[in-house]
């Protein structure tokens, strides 16, 4: 049983000490699955890493108990401490692709750990370790074990390193982030896992994670973190269902429910103080033709690319990231369209704003055929009406521009203001109207947060005044209460000037909540396109059901 | 003043690195000393009528019978030492700044296009840059001063010589600069503010100069000074080998190369002098380079 109690962990800068976390307690039983959860910056990991003892240099614990059983984990010696580490704690990692050796077999591996913390031989080692993968589910064991890392898939590969934490049959196992980089089948298959073997094992979990659905799903008590500090504490359905603290109430009023569409989140709009200035830009957005509403259609839009060369003497196969798309946007609406990694989101994105040259179709925005790729001219008028917001706002602005210089871009580029003053206040007005703070514009995008710098981008977006928005997985990258913001900014923007938006998201519930239509991609192929309700609530595709059902889900009772 | 120091994490990293300080101290010094050397120096090595052959030969100050005028003495033609190494370091400093120059903008502007192009441009630059690689920079610079003097009339040959030299020397340094700019402007082509300038239909050259250089100019920095280092090095050994400037137009290698013939006369500081004080300008820019590295790469740190 993991005891923390008064937990401070402190790193020393140029600036005197940083306090990480400050005053965390918690209990983790056998057999429980601890959910730890917070926004980034939260101190989740530090916990983590504290209790282990790989706190990252040079951070050191200040204050506090921490014990394992009856171990006293502050007072170990280095040999003390390394044995406690694997033997009774194990870790499990985000990325299965970078804490399995590469150059080693999983059999080495297994039999590696399972030696260093046992005198077993050799032969029983391996015997162990072929019953390790069986209990963890991979079949054909005895024969896959002597398979490389790079021969298993993300899944199995998270299974891999699942099971080389459990070989030493540890108390307790912190498991950080263990399915963020997961789709959500094989994370749906690696939470059964996990939620097995603290029944069967009696193992203590601690899951950090920022995905309260996950939390959800397989948690039974769960710590809600907030700057380093524990907010709220106890039984998942208690916490989360009937939250105390105004902080998780308003966290669960950020998530994105999956079961049905909210108009709005209810999260606290950006100060009224900055709203006002808007106006400007709101009018030079309205002015002339710029409410005609303009929508996309796709006919049979075919993207192969150059396949993996085998031989040289001949010409590889195409791999086919689009096959044969066929999609209306109508003017006016959002389309929303969902599917897993790979499954060609992003290149139907790209093949839109001209980045990737289709093989085959047609594209025709408002009616007239839009040219692919390379052969679309620099001054093409799609340059100036499709424009998109992308994943990452960290490296969607170029950070060695100041924001006034990355938002008067597009006014100076496409000609819409000639004197450099005007373009400089349209840009301010246009920071109010999307939540932010006009003197901004002197300032770089370091000095802003990832929900900061994706507002800019749709500023930016917004000063080429578009007819056409891609977002391209415009909050994935952002914590969920910024995401409600972002989330509800991009609603209010669509419905003030009529843009036509494709939101593209692996998220389904944050696409229930923006589209009207909904188009569901796998391996290049359209699966189903339809009305979002009507989809969400009675999905025709094998597939689209099978997405809803592994999607973690809150039950309804704890929606507020 | 702390408060602004602690403020810039390189400022800060540099008070607290003593090699980084006496680096910058000793460079700084040679730079300064380099560019007023025409009004500190005591004679000027260029001028006939400036100096003696009486006062040939002299030790340095602290050897018995030295000419205190003459701090580190002087050489058989009665030159102080000072002031020719004054000289010669601004010759070389001269040489090597203009050759980086002209290296870094013919490798940033060929590294930048080619990792913005890929494709074929990109293998014959990359492919020209591996021959020049194989070639050793002394080899590069010898062809280039044997067919400067094949091609060009005697009379302006002599004029011309520095510029022989620091377009050989520039030839052989630009291959770094080319791969670093391109291997950089592959990463930042991926980034989607590169993405997202390319989409708006900005030209190519606007994408390449104003929005990808800005950030890759960290490692170009880098490289900057390590070869900033090669390059005077570079010229010292040529001019030691006699291919680079004349004795008349002393440069740190040309001090050198006179200075062998006193090494095993008694005549030390005539060698040693300028030797010591190529290896401390060399190392302290290469500590410097170091140093600039480090900040660029927290990892390394």
């Amino acid at each position: 049983m993991l005891t923390i109690k008064g937990l401070s962990v402190k790193f020393p800068t140029r600036f005197g000490d940083f306090t990480a976390i400050e005053d965390v307690d918690m209990t983790i039983n056998p057999g429980e699955i601890h959910g730890l959860v917070g926004e980034s910056g939260a101190g989740k990991s530090t916990v983590g890493a504290a209790v282990i003892g790989l706190l990252q240099t040079p951070g050191y614990v200040a204050n506090g108990a921490l014990t394992l059983g009856d171990t006293d984990l502050r007072t170990l010696s280095p040999s003390e401490a390394h044995k406690v580490r694997g033997d009774r704690i194990s870790m499990i990692f985000q990325d299965p692709q970078t804490s399995l050796n590469p150059l080693m077999t999983i059999e080495r591996q297994l039999i590696e750990t399972i030696q260093t913390h046992s005198d077993a031989s050799e032969s029983e080692a391996r015997k162990r370790a072929v019953d390790l993968l069986e209990e963890i589910g991979i079949k054909n064991a005895a024969e896959r074990i002597k398979a490389y890392p790079h021969q298993f898939s993300g899944g199995m590969r998270q299974r891999v390193v699942i099971a080389l934490a459990i070989s030493t049959d540890p108390e307790l196992i912190i498991a950080d982030e263990p399915t963020t980089a997961l789709d959500v089948a094989v994370q749906s298959q690696v939470l059964d896992l996990i939620q097995r073997l603290a029944k069967e094992r009696q193992i203590a979990f601690m899951l950090i994670t920022h995905d309260i659905g996950v939390i959800a799903q397989v948690a039974d008590c769960v710590t809600v973190m907030r700057k380093g500090r524990v907010m709220e504490t106890g039984v998942t359905a208690q916490v989360l269902g009937k939250p105390q603290h105004r902080y998780t109430q308003q966290l669960m009023d950020s998530v994105p429910p999956l079961d049905r569409k909210i108009d709005r989140f209810r999260v606290p709009d950006a100060d009224d103080t900055i709203a006002n200035n808007g106006d400007m830009a709101e009018d030079w957005l309205l002015e002339g033709a710029q409410h005609v509403r303009t929508g996309l259609s796709l006919r049979n839009l075919t993207v192969k690319f150059a396949g993996q060369r085998t031989s040289i003497f001949r010409k590889p196969p195409p791999y086919v990231a689009l096959d044969d798309v066929t999609l209306n946007i109508e003017p006016g609406s959002i389309m929303g369209l969902v599917g897993e990694s790979g499954s060609g989101k992003s290149t139907l994105a790209k093949a839109i704003t001209g980045l990737v040259t289709p093989s085959d179709g047609i594209m025709e925005l408002g009616g007239s055929v839009l040219p692919f790729g390379k052969s679309r001219d620099r001054d093409h008028p799609s340059r100036q009406l499709i424009q998109m917001v992308f994943q990452d706002p960290y490296s969607s602005l170029n950070s060695r521009h100041k924001i006034g210089d990355i938002l008067t871009e597009p006014l100076w580029f496409y000609g819409f203001v000639k004197d450099a003053q005007e373009r400089e206040k349209l840009a301010a007005a246009m920071l109010s109207l999307v939540g932010m703070q006009p003197d901004a514009i002197s300032k770089y995008p370091h000095q802003f947060s990832g929900g900061q710098r994706q507002r800019i981008a749709v500023a930016r977006a917004l000063l080429a005044r578009p007819r056409f928005l891609i977002c391209d997985e415009p909050t994935s990258a952002l914590d969920v209460s910024i995401q409600a913001e972002i989330l509800n900014l991009l609603k209010d923007l669509q419905a003030k000037f009529g843009l036509t938006i494709l939101f593209i998201s692996h998220n389904l519930a944050v696409v229930r909540q923006m589209a009207d239509n909904t188009a569901v991609l796998r391996n290049g192929k359209i699966e189903e396109v339809g009305e979002t309700n009507a989809l969400y609530t009675a999905p025709q595709a094998e597939y689209t059901k099978s997405l809803m059902d592994l999607t973690p889900m809150m039950p309804t009772t704890w929606q507020t | 003043m702390i408060a602004f120091v602690k403020k810039y994490e390189g400022l800060w990293l540099f008070v607290h690195s003593s090699a980084a300080i006496i680096a910058a101290l000793v460079a700084a010094l040679i730079f300064l000393g380099a560019v007023f050397a025409p009004w500190i120096a005591l004679v000027n090595p260029y001028d006939l009528s400036s100096f003696s052959l009486f006062d040939g030969l002299l030790p340095p100050m602290w050897e018995d019978g030295a000419n205190p005028k003459f701090i580190l003495g002087t050489d058989d033609q009665g030159r102080d030492m000072v002031s020719s190494i004054l000289y010669g370091a601004r010759l070389s400093l001269v040489i090597g700044l203009s050759a980086l120059t002209i290296a870094a903008v013919l490798g940033v502007g060929l590294g930048l296009a080619a990792g913005y192009y890929g494709g074929r441009f990109d293998a014959i630059v990359m492919r020209i840059a591996d021959v020049q690689l194989a070639l050793p920079a002394i080899l590069t610079a010898l062809l280039i001063d044997g067919i400067a003097r094949g091609i060009l009339p005697s009379a302006i040959q002599q004029d011309l010589r520095v510029a022989v030299l620091t377009l050989a020397i520039a030839l052989s340094l630009w291959v770094n600069f080319a791969r670093t700019a391109r291997a950089s402007t592959f990463v930042q082509m991926n980034k989607e503010y590169v993405q997202a300038a390319i989409m708006m239909g900005q030209r190519p050259i606007r994408v390449m100069f104003i929005h990808i250089l800005p950030n890759i100019l960290g490692p170009l920095l880098v490289i900057m000074t390590v070869d900033l280092a090669s390059a005077i090095l570079l010229e010292a050994t040529l001019s030691f080998l006699g291919i680079g400037l004349p004795a008349d137009s002393p440069s740190l290698g040309t001090l050198i190369r006179i200075g062998m013939q006193f090494l095993l006369s008694g005549e030390w500081w005539i060698l040693w002098i300028p030797t010591l004080f190529l290896v401390a300008l060399v190392v302290s820019i290469n500590i410097l380079g170091d140093f600039l590295r480090d900040i660029f790469n927290p990892r390394l740190r």
